[in-house]
């Protein structure tokens, strides 16, 4: 604090070291993903005291692995609730995928891999692409079409699936070694969608499409009139959490091996709470990919960790809620303490 | 036109509640809750051809449900078929009594008079339960029991035995020594803590095995995933596991199937042939039991359309004889057992087909 009001009292632009290393320390501090980040933090810390081997490699495998399906929907999600709408239905999206893309393996053993991915992906974004139709030009609040095809998207799934099933017989070791590969130690599969984290994170903040989002979210009426194609840039991610949703099921399917009408079941609130536990607000217009992917990660965590220390079943969906309670409340307190801190920082520096 | 038309009903349906009324010969003896539903109408055999059977299990799209209840299969369905009542599959897409009430409740509306389930509670479906068999309608239960508030319970197999035959299987893998753990179902589930309780009592026989985690993967994949993970990490000397639900063993086995923990992790429990075949091949897992679901449903449907039709009652000592299963008896608490559990190996695994 001395040394802010000390440099306060002479120009910005005369010391050009300090406020580069300050630069970099507000950036890190005043970014929203900060808060949650610590949250996490302090958790595996207090985890590992009570159990070191919650640190082990092969417990960080296991979480990474088991975040991988939600950080994935947790994508598209964001996408959806930063234009101010929700996307209630990837989990029935997450199951058709899941049965439809593994299925072909029964349908013909020798099928390629990719095509199995890209068939996944198309049946999520054939989904997506009807949601968003409905949303964006149906006018049809969002809270409702996707409620409706939660139900919908189930109700094909169990139809197609019928009595059958998938199982792990019945596909190649390729397609299961998907979910289960690593390098270094570090499962394949979370590479690749930290990768596409950031790269959405990037999309986002830097492309015009994306920034657009953040504008519809804050005020909707106001972004039609500057002229942003609201319609079409809601349709779009739409069909992006879609897309997502059926990526996510064929990494299920590879992951569980058994895949039947119930794949996903439940998965909606859990993806909004991850999103919103990352620091996305649930009414639009702020957020980020990468809070949204730590607070799958945090959820995943606090999951693992009662499954590790051996918290009775009986108390541990309740502590886990009280957990998701602190964290938010944590993550808030965290937020506000820094915000106060930055602004007194900036007006010292009268900027 | 509509009012004399419903007018006409009324007295039809008057009249032949007095027949019932009149004829009635085995009104039930009411000092048990679980003793016959047909009490309120006729004591004679009724055809068969005005029973509607709604087989609710506990969730929809789980195989082993789908092998218990199709016709396909030769489950509840067929059974229900054959003796020319009409039946179909309905519940919830989650296996807990808020998903299966709703299906259960339609049911009732929408004219069953036998109700083929397997209960996500044994005692939260009860309140309905009740009612419907209070106004006629038949409840068989089978896989899981709600004791209180059925007609009559088909038993897949001894509690006692399927605990016991689990542990003993785990026993033989294992060399009698080590820590073990359980991957279970729900903590609710009446199946699930019978035969808990059962393993318990078993371990006795075997001083140096030590039960020491029950987990709950709550028949979801993610869940049980989860909960096993939960249980390598924290006891890194763990020797063997049983899961005593299709679901959970299914989970285990696809988690342990890496060439760090195959041969070295036991595991055994209840699966169904189909959901093991590759973790049996490839040496994940040894052995694992269940009954024959589909003759667990056939027989379920077959005693349920037997009892709406008045063919038989739910007394001690009933027997009766179930289509191709052959003659069964109806034992204590009105509980029929289907037979010994079936052990799957890789010698005859191949042989199975659901």
């Amino acid at each position: 604090m001395s040394t802010a009001i000390e440099s306060s009292t002479q120009p910005v632009s005369a010391s050009p070291v300090v406020p580069a290393e300050r630069r970099a320390t507000s950036l890190i501090l005043r970014a929203r993903e900060f808060g949650i980040f610590g949250v996490l933090f302090l958790f595996v810390l207090f985890t590992s005291i009570a159990q070191p081997r919650f640190l082990s490699l092969q417990n960080i495998k296991f979480i990474l692995i088991d975040t991988t399906v939600f950080a994935l929907l947790a994508i598209g999600e964001t996408l959806v609730i930063v234009s101010r709408n929700v996307d209630l239905s990837v989990g029935s999206v997450l199951g058709v995928a899941a049965f439809v893309s593994s299925n072909l393996y029964q349908i013909d053993p020798g099928i390629s891999i990719i095509v199995v991915f890209a068939v996944g992906i198309g049946v999520g974004l054939a989904c997506g692409l009807g949601n968003g139709i409905l949303v964006a030009f149906g006018k049809v609040p969002s809270l409702v079409v996707t409620l409706a095809t939660l139900y919908i998207i189930r109700g094909l799934d169990v139809l197609i699936v019928g009595g059958n099933q998938v199982v792990a017989n019945a596909l190649p070791s390729s397609f299961l070694a998907v979910a289960s590969g690593s390098v270094l130690g570090i499962p394949v599969i979370s590479i690749i969608v930290a990768a596409m984290v950031l790269l959405a994170a990037y999309y986002l903040r830097n492309f015009r499409s994306g920034r657009d989002l953040y504008a519809i979210g804050s005020n909707p009426s106001a972004a039609q009139l500057v002229g942003i194609p609201t319609s079409k840039r809601v349709l779009i991610a739409f069909v992006i959490s879609g897309a997502l949703a059926g990526l996510a099921g064929v990494i299920w399917a590879s992951y569980y091996g058994t895949i039947n009408s119930t794949a996903g079941n439940g998965y909606e609130l859990q993806v909004v709470a991850a999103v919103v536990v990352g620091g996305v607000a649930i009414f639009g217009g702020s957020g980020s990919v990468v809070g949204a992917a730590i607070g799958a990660l945090l959820l995943n965590t606090i999951n693992s960790a009662l499954y590790v220390l051996g918290v009775s079943a009986f108390w541990d969906q309740a502590i886990a809620g009280l957990l998701l309670l602190v964290a938010i409340s944590l993550d808030k307190g965290i937020a506000s303490y820094l915000a106060k801190v930055l602004r007194g920082r900036s007006r010292n520096h009268g900027a | 036109m509509k009012k004399t038309l419903s007018s006409l009903l009324l007295v039809g349906v008057s009249s032949v509640a007095l027949v019932a009324c009149g004829t009635t010969s085995s009104s039930s003896t009411t000092a048990s809750g679980s003793s016959t539903s047909g009490s309120s109408s006729s004591g004679s055999s009724t055809s068969a051809k005005n029973v509607k059977v709604f087989v609710i299990p506990k969730q929809l799209g789980n195989s082993y449900f789908t092998t218990a209840d199709s016709v396909k299969s030769g489950g509840a369905l067929a059974a229900v078929q054959q003796l020319g009542a009409t039946g179909s599959e309905t519940s919830g897409n989650a296996s807990t009594p808020s998903a299966q009430l709703p299906a259960i409740q339609a049911a009732i509306s929408q004219g069953a008079k036998a109700l083929v389930i397997s209960a996500t509670d044994p005692t939260a479906l009860c309140p309905t339960l009740d009612a419907a068999m209070k106004k006629g309608v038949t409840v068989v239960t089978y896989d899981s029991d709600a004791p209180t508030c059925r007609t009559l319970f088909i038993n897949q197999a001894s509690t006692a035995q399927i605990g016991t035959s689990e542990v003993d299987l785990l026993a033989k893998q294992i060399h009698d020594t080590g820590q073990i753990a359980i991957v279970s179902a729900s903590a609710s589930s009446t199946n699930q803590n019978q035969w808990i309780g059962y393993m318990k009592q078993e371990l006795k026989k075997y001083p140096k095995m030590q039960l020491v985690s029950i987990v709950y993967g709550n028949d979801d994949p993610a869940t049980a995933t989860q909960v096993t993970q939960g249980l390598l990490q924290q006891y890194p000397n763990l020797k063997g596991i049983i899961s005593p639900t299709t679901v959970g063993i299914a989970a285990a086995a696809a988690l342990l199937d890496t060439p760090q923990y195959r041969g070295k992790i036991a595991l055994t429990g209840l699966g169904t042939p189909d959901e093991m075949k590759k973790y049996v091949a490839d040496g994940t897992v040894q052995s694992f039991e269940l009954w024959n679901p589909a003759n667990l449903g056939y027989l379920a449907g077959y005693a349920a359309v037997e009892l709406a039709t008045h063919k038989i009652t739910n007394k001690q000592g009933t027997t009766f004889t179930a289509g191709k299963l052959g003659k069964f008896t109806i034992g204590a608490d009105h509980t029929i057992l289907l037979g010994p559990p079936y052990v799957f190996t890789k010698a005859n695994i191949n042989n199975f087909n659901f």
